[in-house]
C-alpha cells in the first residue's frame, strides 16, 4: 500500500503547481464539489421545484425528495457492496439509527430553545417557505443534528463492521442481516413513547432523553424541515465522495477487495481495515439519508418501516444499476422511487413524455449498441408491450403499482441471469463518452496520441 | 399472625415452586414444538447449502405458501373455522381453489416449456458443459401429472371427510384424521412442486455464477413468491385463520398435583412434534441409507466428481429442492395447526420466521442435516425460554446474537466441520 500512495503524492506534485499559487488550486479542487453541491441544492429549491410543483402538486412535493433521499442510500450502499463487493443486508439499520439520532436532536432541542417543536426554518427548510432568512436557529439545527445522526450510525458501522466484516459472503449478509433485526427491536422495545410537555422536558436529564424515542408507535411530531436543498446537498457530496473514492489510488483498494480478496492481501492491503473503512462510510451516509427521511414530510417515523425490507429495496437499487456502479445505483434508485408514482396513472404511449422516452432511447440505442436492427426492435417490441398492459389493466381496473413488487422481483432474476452485472455493470455514465485529455500525463504521455505530443522538459 | 394468615403463606409456599416447575414444562414443550418446526425448514437451507453452497432466501417462502396451500385445501375439503363459522364469515372460496390449481399447474408447465424451447437454447453458454441435454418433453410431463396429483389428493381429502364426518366439530373421527393428513400430503406435493420449478427456472441458469448472483436471485424470488401469494387471484392480503384440523384436547396433564395447575399436553403438540420426528427419520434414513441419498452425498462432496462417477447432478439438485420444499410445506402446516391466526404471505413476520431458521441451521453447522435438526431445536428453545424468562419484548434479539456469537467463534456451527480456504 506504502507504493501505491507513494505514486499517488509524487503524482499530485507534479500536477499541481507549487508555492502560494498550488496551495490556492488545491483548496479550489477540495471544495469544489461543496461548492457545486449547494449550487445544484440552491438551483433545484429555487429554480427547479416552483417550476415542478406547478406542473403537478405531488410530484413537486414528495418524490423529488424521496429520489434524492433513495440515491444517498444506494450510492452509499454501493461503496459496500459495489466497491468492495462485501454483501451487507442491513443497510436500513444504519438509516434507522441516523433516523432516530436526528430526530431526537432535533425534537428535544427544540422543546428546550422554544418550548415546542414547530417549524423554525428558515427559507431553505420545508416545502412551503414563505420567505424568512437564509439560515435561522432551527436550519443550524437540522443541519447538526443530520451531521450528528449521520456520526452516530458511522460509529454503529465501526461497532458491527469490526468484528462481522471477518467473515464472508453469505456469512456476511446473515450477520448483518441480523444486526439489522436487533437494531430495529432494539429500538421499538427499549424506548417508551415521546415526551410532548415542555416542563418535563426541561426536568428531563439529558442522558435520559433517549429512552423516549417513540418505541413500538414511532416517533411523532417532528417538524418536516427535509427540503429539495438539503436532500440534494447531501446526495451530490455522496456522489462526489463515491467518485473520488472510486477514482483515487486509495479507493483502488477498496475494488482490489471486491476483485480477488486473496490477491489484495498479499499486495499488502489490509482487507479487514479497509472493508471496516468502507462499511463506517457507507454508514454514514446512510445514517445522513435516515436523519432526512425523518423530517420528510408524510413520513411517519418508525423502527418497523426500516426493517431488512428496507434494506432489500436499497439492495434492489445497487444490484439493478450495477454493482460497483455508482451512476448506475444513482440513476435505479431514481428510476424505482419514481416508478410507484408512474404505475399509479401510466401515461399513454403517445404521450409527449412516453414519446420522448421511446425517440431517445432509439436514438441512443441506435448510436452506441453492436448490434442495431435488433436493439431497435426490442425498444419498440417493450414500447408496443407497456401500450398493451396499460389497456388491459385500465379496462381491468387494476392499479399495476399494486404490483411494482412482482415486477421488481422479476426484473431480479432476469437481471441474474441475462445480464448479471446489472444496468451498467462496474461503469460509469461518464466514461460512456471518451474525452481525450487535455494535457497528457507525462508517465503516459507516449501511450495517448489523440491529444498530441506534450513537449517533455 | 393469625391462623388463615398462615396457611395462606403455606399455601404459596407450596404453590410458588410447582408454579416455577409448571413453567419450566410449558416453556419445555412450547420450545420444543417450535424448535422441531425450525428444524423441519432449516433442513431445506441446509440440504440446498450443502450442494450448491447459497442461501436459498425463498425457502422461508415456500414454507408461507405450504401454511396457505394447507388453509386453502383444508377449505376445500370441507374444514371451516369454527369461531369464523359461528360468526358467519366466509372463508376462502372452496371450489376455485382447485381451478387455481389446475391453471397454476399449466402455466408453471408453460414456463418451464417456454423456458427449454425458447430461452435457453439462446442463453450464451451452456449452462453445464458435462450434463447430458435436457429434454423437455418428460419434464413438462412429470409437472403436468404433479399437478393432477395434488388436485387428487384435494378431492380424496374432501371425499374422505364427507363419508365420515366427526360427530360434532370438536370430536376427531377416521375422516378428519385422514383428511388431515391427506392435506399434509397435498401441501407437501404442492410446495414440491414450487421448488422444482423454482430450481428450475431461477437457479439452474446460474449454476457456474457467482455465489453473490445466485444470493440476489434467490432474494428475487422470494419477494415473487411472497408478492405473488398476495395478489387477488392467489390468497389475497388479508390475514386469515386456519381452520384446526385437530380437535383442541387435553391428551393428559404432567406435574398436576393436588390443586396445582400442571401442564396439559394437547393433541396439536404430540401431533406435531411426532409428525415432524417422522419426517426427520424419514430424511435421515433417506440421506444416509439409500442409492439417492448416496447421490446427494456425493454431489455434496464434489458436484464435479459426482458427475464423472455417472451421477445425473440436475437430478440430484432438483431431487434435493423438492425433499426441502415438502418438508418446508409440512412445517407450514403443522405451524399452521399449532398457531391457527396466518398472515398474509408477505408479511414480515414469516420473513423473520425463516430467517430463525436459517440461524437454526447455521448454528447446526450448514450443510450437515443432524445439526440443522439440533439447531432447530437449540433456537427453538432459546427462543422460549428467553421469553418466559428475561424478557418477551427481546424474542429476536437472542435469536440473532446466539448467530453472532457462533458465527464469530465457531463459524463452522456445532456439529459442521471447518473448511481451510484454498487458494
Amino acid at each position: 500500500m506504502a507504493d501505491t500512495r507513494h505514486n499517488l503524492a509524487l503524482r499530485g506534485r507534479e500536477l499541481t503547481p507549487g508555492g502560494v499559487h498550488g496551495a490556492l488550486m488545491g483548496a479550489v479542487r477540495a471544495l469544489a464539489p461543496l461548492a457545486a453541491a449547494i449550487g445544484i441544492a440552491l438551483l433545484l429549491h429555487f429554480v427547479i421545484r416552483p417550476w415542478v410543483s406547478g406542473y403537478n402538486e405531488f410530484w413537486g412535493s414528495r418524490v423529488p425528495l424521496d429520489v434524492g433521499i433513495n440515491v444517498i442510500l444506494a450510492v452509499s450502499l454501493t461503496m459496500v457492496n459495489g466497491f468492495t463487493g462485501q454483501f451487507s443486508l442491513g443497510h436500513a439499520a444504519f438509516m434507522a439509527v441516523g433516523a432516530y439520532s436526528a430526530a431526537g436532536a432535533v425534537y428535544y432541542t427544540s422543546y428546550r430553545l422554544w418550548g415546542d417543536a414547530a417549524m423554525y426554518g428558515g427559507v431553505l427548510s420545508g416545502l412551503s417557505p414563505e420567505g424568512g432568512p437564509l439560515m435561522t436557529g432551527a436550519d443550524l439545527l437540522f443541519l447538526g443534528s443530520v451531521l450528528l445522526g449521520g456520526l452516530i450510525a458511522a460509529f454503529c458501522g465501526y461497532l458491527v463492521g469490526l468484528p462481522s466484516l471477518r467473515l464472508r459472503g453469505d456469512y456476511l449478509a446473515i450477520v448483518t442481516l441480523g444486526f439489522g433485526e436487533i437494531v430495529r427491536v432494539l429500538i421499538t422495545s427499549q424506548t417508551t413513547d415521546t415526551l410532548y410537555d415542555a416542563e418535563e422536558i426541561a426536568q428531563t436529564p439529558l442522558w435520559e432523553l433517549p429512552r423516549y424515542l417513540g418505541g413500538p408507535v414511532g416517533f411523532t411530531g417532528l417538524p418536516f424541515y427535509t427540503s429539495l436543498f438539503w436532500v440534494w446537498l447531501f446526495a451530490v457530496l455522496t456522489l462526489v465522495v463515491a467518485y473520488r473514492l472510486k477514482e483515487s489510488t486509495y479507493g483502488r483498494a477498496f475494488l482490489s477487495i471486491r476483485e480477488d480478496e486473496i490477491a489484495a492481501e498479499a499486495m499488502g492491503i489490509k482487507t479487514t481495515r479497509y472493508k471496516v473503512r468502507a462499511f463506517v462510510l457507507a454508514a454514514f451516509f446512510a445514517g445522513v439519508a435516515g436523519a432526512l427521511y425523518a423530517h420528510t414530510i408524510g413520513v411517519q417515523l418508525s423502527a418497523n418501516e426500516l426493517g431488512f425490507m428496507k434494506s432489500f429495496d436499497i439492495i434492489i437499487m445497487v444490484v439493478l444499476g450495477g454493482m460497483g456502479s455508482i451512476s448506475g445505483a444513482a440513476i435505479a434508485a431514481a428510476i424505482l422511487s419514481v416508478l410507484p408514482e408512474f404505475l399509479r396513472s401510466p401515461p399513454g404511449i403517445f404521450s409527449p413524455v412516453m414519446m420522448g422516452l421511446v425517440i431517445a432511447s432509439l436514438a441512443l440505442v441506435l448510436l452506441f449498441t453492436k448490434r442495431r436492427v435488433r436493439s431497435a426492435v426490442i425498444v419498440l417490441a417493450s414500447a408496443a408491450a407497456y401500450e398493451g398492459v396499460r389497456r388491459w389493466a385500465e379496462s381491468q381496473g387494476i392499479n399495476l403499482a399494486d404490483y411494482r413488487m412482482i415486477l421488481y422481483a422479476l426484473a431480479l432474476i432476469l437481471m441474474m441471469i441475462l445480464r448479471p452485472q446489472g444496468l451498467f455493470g462496474v461503469r460509469e455514465i461518464w466514461n460512456a463518452w471518451h474525452v481525450p485529455p487535455l494535457r497528457p500525463r507525462k508517465d503516459e504521455g507516449g501511450k495517448s496520441g489523440t491529444a498530441g505530443k506534450a513537449p517533455t522538459p | 399472625m393469625t391462623d388463615s394468615a398462615a396457611l395462606a403463606v403455606e399455601a404459596l409456599a407450596v404453590t410458588i415452586p410447582t408454579l416455577v416447575l409448571d413453567k419450566f414444562l410449558q416453556t419445555l414443550m412450547d420450545g420444543i414444538t417450535v424448535g422441531s418446526l425450525y428444524a423441519l425448514i432449516a433442513l431445506g437451507y441446509t440440504m440446498v447449502y450443502g450442494i450448491l453452497k447459497f442461501i436459498n432466501f425463498a425457502h422461508s417462502d415456500v414454507f408461507v405458501l405450504g401454511a396457505w396451500v394447507s388453509f386453502s385445501a383444508a377449505a376445500v375439503a370441507g374444514f371451516i373455522d369454527q369461531d369464523l363459522a359461528a360468526e358467519g364469515v366466509q372463508t376462502a372460496p372452496v371450489a376455485g381453489w382447485v381451478i387455481k390449481t389446475l391453471l397454476g399447474v399449466t402455466v408453471a408447465a408453460g414456463l418451464v416449456g417456454i423456458y427449454e424451447h425458447l430461452v435457453r437454447p439462446r442463453l450464451p453458454k451452456p449452462v453445464c458443459d458435462y450434463c447430458p441435454p435436457v429434454r423437455s418433453a418428460p419434464t413438462l410431463a412429470l409437472v403436468a401429472v404433479w399437478g393432477f396429483v395434488a388436485v387428487g389428493l384435494a378431492y380424496a381429502a374432501r371425499w374422505v371427510l364427507a363419508i365420515s364426518p366427526p360427530a360434532e366439530p370438536s370430536r376427531a373421527s377416521f375422516g378428519t384424521l385422514t383428511s388431515g393428513g391427506l392435506i399434509l400430503l397435498l401441501a407437501m406435493v404442492t410446495c414440491g412442486l414450487v421448488g422444482f420449478c423454482v430450481e428450475r427456472l431461477a437457479y439452474k441458469p446460474l449454476r457456474n455464477a457467482p455465489r453473490l448472483n445466485v444470493l440476489i436471485t434467490a432474494i428475487g424470488v422470494s419477494l415473487f413468491l411472497q408478492n405473488l401469494g398476495q395478489t387477488k387471484w392467489m390468497f389475497g392480503t388479508r390475514p386469515d385463520r386456519m381452520a384446526t384440523l385437530v380437535p383442541d384436547k387435553t391428551l393428559f396433564t404432567i406435574a398436576g398435583g393436588e390443586g396445582q395447575m400442571g401442564v396439559p399436553i394437547r393433541l396439536v403438540d404430540v401431533l406435531v412434534i411426532g409428525t415432524a420426528i417422522v419426517l426427520m427419520v424419514g430424511l435421515d434414513r433417506l440421506v444416509f441409507h439409500t442409492r439417492i441419498g448416496r447421490a446427494m452425498r456425493a454431489v455434496s462432496f464434489s458436484e464435479r466428481n459426482a458427475a464423472l462417477m455417472g451421477i445425473d447432478v440436475n437430478k440430484v439438485i432438483s431431487f434435493t429442492f423438492v425433499l426441502g420444499a415438502a418438508l418446508a410445506a409440512a412445517a407450514g402446516f403443522l405451524m399452521g395447526q399449532k398457531y391457527p391466526g396466518l398472515n398474509q404471505t408477505a408479511a414480515a413476520g414469516w420473513v423473520l420466521l425463516g430467517l430463525k431458521a436459517f440461524v437454526a441451521a447455521v448454528i447446526g453447522g450448514i450443510g450437515n442435516i443432524r445439526g440443522a435438526m439440533l439447531g432447530g431445536l437449540l433456537i427453538g428453545l432459546l427462543e422460549f425460554f428467553g421469553t418466559a424468562y428475561i424478557s418477551p419484548e427481546l424474542r429476536d434479539v437472542y435469536v440473532f446474537s446466539i448467530l453472532i456469537l457462533v458465527l464469530l467463534f465457531k463459524p463452522s456451527g456445532l456439529l459442521g466441520k471447518a473448511v481451510t480456504e484454498k487458494v
